[in-house]
């Protein structure tokens, strides 16, 4: 099919724009309702207009056809597409432009079918909206410019932080994709919390069987170097290009030599709390945190240890028949180029010391999630059996208060620490398992079980195990000789409910790890949540990724997780960076910002407008391309008009209202 | 006489009040064909002095169309806009412009019919205050005094 009459050609404009306008009919769906033959007449007479049609249906084959000899016959500098909406077919035009040797970014969209011939009457006032429409976007065609996608090189190695569950899944991934990974973990050992555990819910398998497998794996992958008792120190540079600083500090033994013996620990003559037990046993000076721990090596506490400068003791030297301990070992600086960042560091729990009206801290029988799986587990302090702190008789009637911290804005945390309900079944049923004559009762405002077979566990808990539930808040702990009695209120009866209890766990809220605050900063994400935890770049569609190009987060770093969902996120996150990583280049749209260095009075107005921390301003301001995302939030705020968007300036804002408003009396070819 | 048309000038967003609108169309709902939209990547992008040049130049009323609050693409464009449209509104009457003329809506991409409902709303509010201008005289305030009123964040 030919173009149809009123074709408009016109000869003018010979240095100046020479646009083409293509008004689709869209069959009925835009003719139905608009005066296709009056758009394209009208558009033929607007300034800059060189040729203007309309068509059956542009987007077919024939109608591209159309758009591409047009192109070349009438030497377009532009080309508008008056059709349907730009998320149908803005994609195909710029194409068919591109193809007929128009750079896509001179072809745009009149959208006159959404916007305009679906929404609303057959009439004049319908075709004339069409034609401002029309008019508005040969305005933003007018002062559009050619442009080319960013291309940047970036380093194929990634940086994970924090070395539990979540970093070492990360690790092996991006690993086995291929690329080198550093991963760096602050403690002697990798593993991170899920090493302390007993079992896992709602399976019940060993936590340290699933779990030593992988550090090992973590640990002789080829790919990965292994960074204990290592921090990032400092970070420079933006996507794709970081320079990082890692410090290593010494543990004064060698890795490859200690064999595990343990000679030197059993003459050490220090001993401090074993934080892996949190405290429910002693190490000395130069420890193992666990046997299994990766790397296999035992390691010297410079702060615990009587005195390495000068020495004062040197016992664990002397005993270590390999020669193993090395007092001179210095401080170790790691400097490399990372494409990307997984930030991995996990949580803590919120110290149960705040939690005065259970006695925590004072009754050394109210004691936290983590001690009570240090006491169930085989490998703990207790050897497995149940034994309480104070003076290691096995408990008969233990308390569990869920929401210890959590969910309580008042006093402690807002926030629902989400793993609780799960961990706080899994120890009252342990416990039964383990202590068969003894009593559970656990205190919770409700029970949160959603995951896979998790209401099945609780429900097992409840009914199989005997565990009694009791719906309420407990209002005061105290001790009564050698009990810890817990006053509480079962809301479901309206009854007192007094429990003369032997142990008292406390499922305390999750909090994010110390330390991560100062990290953040590092690494340029100015972005933690109200609660300190990582904050994602957006809650919904970007859950893996931060405002800071390139940084990625898992695991319980950005909320309370528990393990399945810290290794899925902890996957998701490798995957993102794999392909940053995998990516010849890095493809960036180009309509970003642009600084007219003339105008900008280098006041800095702009640089905290960004959400992606992209512009810098010493003596004017300055857009990395790379990390601009296009928002306009630095051009709108702007008080000197410097600071601009590629092809969305002021000029062609300006013009494409004029064009928008103009009665059609106004417009006169130029 | 004929019944008073009002010109609306619409920036909006992109990811939201754009697609919105788009959906109005799929779902073929009715409203005042008096709006003429022009897309912005955010609502953060749209600067008072486009607001006001749009209302000089013929204008009867300018809707900006943004995502919900927590729901912008780019974070926080949309409290940005709020914040510049709340001190614009307290500028425009020395302008000899009703604050009325200037609407900031939050309109999601599923929200076709809100989109419809607020054009034909806010067409309907400007057909009661009339053409611009009626009392006073906005050309008299320079556009050197009004971008130092108008720009800056
Ligand atoms: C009492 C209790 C019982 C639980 N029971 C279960 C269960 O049965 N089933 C289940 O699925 N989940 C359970 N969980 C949850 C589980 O522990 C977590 O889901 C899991 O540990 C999260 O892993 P992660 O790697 O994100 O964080 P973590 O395990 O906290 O690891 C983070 C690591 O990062 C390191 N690190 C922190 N900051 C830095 C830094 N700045 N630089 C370098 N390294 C750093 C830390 O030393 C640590 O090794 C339980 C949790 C608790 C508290
Ligand atoms: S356009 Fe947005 S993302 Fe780009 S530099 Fe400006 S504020 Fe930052
Ligand atoms: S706000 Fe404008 S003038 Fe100020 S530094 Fe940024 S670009 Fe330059
Ligand atoms: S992206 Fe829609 S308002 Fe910012």
């Amino acid at each position: 099919m030919s173009p149809k009459s009123g074709d408009a050609i016109r000869p003018s404009s010979r240095h100046g724009p020479r646009i083409g306008v293509f008004v689709c009919h869209c069959g009925h769906n835009i003719a139905g309702t608009v005066d296709v033959e009056k758009v394209a007449e009208a558009l033929a007479r607007y300034p800059g207009v060189v040729y203007s049609t309309h068509y059956d249906y542009m987007c077919s084959d024939p109608g591209q056809e159309l758009v591409k000899r047009a192109i070349k016959e009438h030497r377009l500098t532009g080309v508008v597409v008056a059709a349907c909406s730009p998320s149908m077919h803005e994609p195909t035009f710029r194409t068919a432009g591109e193809e007929a040797g128009l750079n896509p970014y001179l072809v745009e969209i009149a959208n006159i079918r959404e916007h305009c011939s679906w929404v609303h009457e057959a009439g004049p006032a319908t075709t004339d909206k069409a034609i401002r429409i029309t008019r508005a976007a040969v305005e933003k065609v007018r002062g559009n410019h050619p442009l080319e996608p960013l291309q940047i090189g970036h380093a194929e190695k990634c940086l994970v932080i924090g070395g539990g569950i979540a970093g070492i899944q990360a690790a092996l991934d991006v690993a086995e994709a291929g690329y080198e990974v550093l991963l760096v973990e602050k403690s002697p050992t990798i593993g991170g919390h899920m090493a302390q555990l007993s079992e896992t819910f709602p399976t019940l398998d060993c936590s340290q069987c699933i779990l030593t497998p992988k550090m090992v794996e973590a640990a002789r992958h080829p790919r990965i170097r292994l960074l204990t008792y290592s921090e990032v120190e400092e970070v420079s540079g933006f996507l794709g290009n970081y320079h990082v600083r890692i410090r290593k500090k010494p543990t004064y033994v060698d890795p490859e030599k200690c064999n595990l013996c343990g000679d030197c620990e059993e003459v050490c003559p220090v001993r401090v709390p074993n934080e892996f037990d949190r405290g429910l046993s002693e190490r000395g000076a130069i420890y193992i945190p666990f046997p299994q721990a990766v790397p296999s090596s035992y390691t010297l506490d410079e702060e615990a240890c009587l005195g390495l400068e000068p020495l004062r003791c040197s016992e664990c030297a002397r005993v270590c028949e390999v020669g193993a301990i090395d007092y001179d070992m210095q401080e170790e600086i790691i400097e490399e180029d990372v494409g990307a960042i997984i930030v991995a560091t996990g949580f803590e729990l919120y110290p149960k010391e705040e939690m005065a009206e259970y006695g925590a801290g004072r009754i050394p029988d109210v004691i936290d999630g983590l001690e009570f799986e240090r006491i169930l587990s085989a490998s703990g302090p207790t050897g497995g059996e149940v034994r309480r702190p104070s003076d290691g008789k096995v408990p008969k009637e233990v308390v569990f208060i869920q929401c210890s911290g959590s969910r309580d804005p008042e006093l402690h945390k807002p926030y629902c620490s989400k793993i609780c309900c799960m961990y706080t079944a899994k120890h009252a049923l342990l416990y039964r398992h383990l202590v068969p004559d003894g009593r559970a009762y656990v205190f919770y405002i409700d029970i949160r079980a959603g995951g896979k077979g998790y209401e099945e566990f609780v429900a097992r808990a409840m009914e199989e195990d005997r565990i009694l539930y009791l719906r309420g808040k407990v209002a005061k702990v105290f001790r009564e000789g050698d009990k810890v009695v817990v006053w509480g209120v079962d809301t479901l009866t309206g009854k007192r409910v007094e429990v003369k209890a032997d142990l008292v766990v406390l499922a305390q809220a999750i909090v994010p790890s110390p330390g991560v605050t100062e990290l953040a900063q590092r690494l340029h994400m100015s972005c933690l949540d109200e609660h300190g935890f990582l904050k994602e770049a957006h809650p919904k569609l970007r859950p893996l990724e931060t405002l800071a190009g390139g940084v990625f987060i898992a695991g319980a770093a950005q909320a309370p997780k528990d393990i399945p969902d810290a290794v899925a996120q902890a996957s998701g996150a490798a995957a993102k960076a794999i392909a940053l990583l995998s990516a010849p280049a890095l493809v960036h749209p180009p309509e970003v910002a642009i600084v007219d260095e003339e105008l900008c009075s280098g006041c800095g107005i702009c640089a905290p407008q960004c959400p992606y921390s992209a512009i810098t301003v010493e003596e004017v301001a300055e857009v990395n391309e790379v990390l601009c995302e296009g928002c306009g939030a630095c051009a709108a705020a702007c008080p000197s008009g410097a600071m601009s968007l590629r092809n969305l300036t002021d000029e062609q804002v300006l013009a494409m209202v004029r064009a928008a408003l103009k009665e059609a009396a106004e417009v006169t070819s130029g | 006489m004929a019944e008073f048309e009002p010109k609306i000038v619409a920036f909006l967003c992109r990811w939201c009040a754009y697609a919105g609108a788009d959906l109005a169309g799929t779902s073929r709902l009715k409203y005042p064909p008096n709006v003429v939209p022009i897309r912005v990547p955010c609502s953060g992008r749209v600067e008072p002095a486009w607001v006001v040049d749009a209302l000089r130049q013929g204008a009867d009323g300018v809707l900006i169309g943004g995502c919900h609050p927590g729901d912008c693409h780019y974070v926080s464009g949309n409290y940005k806009a709020r914040r510049r449209v709340y001190l614009l509104k307290k500028i425009l009457p020395e302008l000899g412009i009703e604050p009325d003329r200037v609407r900031l809506e939050w309109v999601s991409a599923s929200e076709g019919k809100r989109f419809a409902e607020v054009v034909a709303d806010f067409v309907a509010e400007l057909r009661a205050l009339g053409p611009i201008g009626a009392g006073s005289d906005a050309s008299r305030v320079t556009r050197d005094e009004e971008s130092t009123a108008l720009r800056g964040g």
